[in-house]
């Protein structure tokens, strides 16, 4: 491809992006989008709502330690798209399983992100609150969960970012979301159709991850005082 | 395992066509990230915009980058070439900062003996302050090649072979143990490399052996 075709490609993408006859009605590009987030808040919520208490738990009591380890190193080595296959082959084809897929990939991030928040604490703080005679439920819902909130916010970072970007390949197993058109234009090689896709997925994530970013400046920047000087 | 079995050249011809993506990706984000990363350390203020802008590189989902690379740089959605490229870019957002953060862990006081004793510029980079970032760069290098050799396989959606085209071929076909031997076979070489890039730093960091 020499540059002229390239640049003839990209507006191509965009007139696709542009054209009103791919924007409306029940397969176009709002509804896809709007699969594409649901997906993602369905996952993303479903394993949190695992994640974050398991991640408290361990961060408070200290025990199952070895889980987070593991549960890092697993979430960079697993192949995303081993996972959404196997799981996909073992429930059949429809959209539960690609969500459970995608809830599987997003846990281990959260609960790093929950127990790294606990973990950060110093010691002394968390005496300091017992001393104060706060009961252990007391210190980790005053104490523990708000101190640990930075953190937190960081691994529903990454979690949220893995889903987003893993949420293009649900339609690879019969799903619906962004990847539809970019599935459909690889399987009747047009060119300009994929292209669109993908940029809508990467101004997707990119929107996500700026929004993540201002979103941990805002929480920083009211952080209390006690640790700021860490 | 009878899957396997019967199946056994396919997958090692799936194992080499992986690491012929996976190695020359891992290394080049290695080798360019020293340059970058080492600006990053020696000046400040393109510290901010370097960090910023991997960790938006590293926001962009695979599959699109591999399909709106080829728009940019003129290679076609089925060449190899693109997937290394993609994947140096993932490597790199990670490594980058590893380099800057590994150069500042060195000591100021061992830079500054180093600099009394002649050692300037470039040769006080090479000799002295590469030498002792050398544990934090394999740790970033470590990083990166767990999290491409999982990424590899995405590329394989796209009729590139590697070891995800197990997954493809697998769900295609109904196969689960063809899938299970890829995620397998994908961890276990992840973890092979990962054993040898160790092995490569016990061999040229001698100092750091005593401690492990």
């Amino acid at each position: 491809m020499d540059a002229g075709t390239n640049v003839n490609y990209l507006a191509q993408a965009f007139a696709w992006i542009a054209d009103p006859a791919h924007q409306g009605g029940p397969g176009g590009i709002w509804a896809r989008l709007g699969e594409h987030l649901l997906y993602t808040l369905i996952a993303t919520t479903a394993a949190a709502a695992i994640a974050i208490p398991l991640g408290y738990w361990i961060g408070h009591t200290g025990r199952g330690r070895g889980l987070i380890v593991g549960a890092t190193g697993v979430a960079r080595a697993l192949p995303t798209l081993g996972v959404l296959t196997l799981i996909a082959l073992l429930a059949g084809v429809g959209v539960g399983a690609p969500l459970a897929a995608l809830a599987v990939l997003a846990l281990p991030s959260i609960l790093a992100g929950a127990y790294a928040g606990l973990d950060a604490i110093p010691a002394s703080t968390i005496d300091a609150a017992r001393a104060l005679g706060m009961s252990e439920w007391q210190v980790l819902t005053r104490v523990e969960i708000p101190l640990g909130l930075p953190q937190l916010i960081g691994g529903l970072r990454s979690a949220t970012l893995q889903v987003v970007a893993t949420a293009t390949l649900v339609a690879y197993v019969g799903g619906g979301g962004l990847g539809r058109y970019l599935f459909l234009g690889l399987k009747t090689q047009d060119y300009p159709q994929m292209l669109a896709a993908s940029l809508l997925a990467v101004g997707l994530a990119i929107t996500g991850e700026v929004c993540f970013g201002v979103l941990s400046w805002l929480i920083g920047r009211r952080r209390p005082l006690a640790l700021s000087n860490e | 395992m009878t899957w396997l079995v019967n199946n056994w050249s396919t997958v090692l011809q799936a194992l080499w066509s992986h690491l012929a993506l996976a190695i020359p990706a891992i290394a080049l984000s290695f080798v360019l990230s020293l340059p970058v990363g080492w600006l990053a350390y020696r000046y400040r203020w393109s510290r901010f915009v370097l960090v910023t802008g991997s960790s938006l590189i590293y926001a962009i989902p695979s599959l699109p980058l591999l399909i709106v690379l080829p728009a940019l740089i003129g290679t076609t959605v089925r060449s190899p070439v693109n997937v290394v490229v993609a994947l140096t870019g993932y490597g790199m957002a990670l490594m980058v900062r590893s380099t800057a953060d590994a150069l500042d862990s060195v000591n100021r006081d061992t830079v500054i003996s180093a600099t009394a004793l002649g050692y300037s510029g470039i040769r006080r980079l090479i000799a002295v302050e590469l030498p002792l970032a050398g544990p934090g760069l394999l740790a970033g290098l470590r990083v990166v090649s767990v999290s491409t050799m999982a990424l590899v396989t995405v590329s394989a959606v796209l009729g590139i072979p590697s070891l995800g085209t197990l997954f493809t071929d697998g769900f295609q076909r109904g196969i689960v143990a063809e899938i299970v031997t890829g995620i397998v076979s994908t961890a276990a070489l992840a973890v092979l490399v990962d054993r040898a890039l160790v092995a490569i730093g016990w061999l040229l960091l001698p100092w750091t052996r005593a401690r492990t």
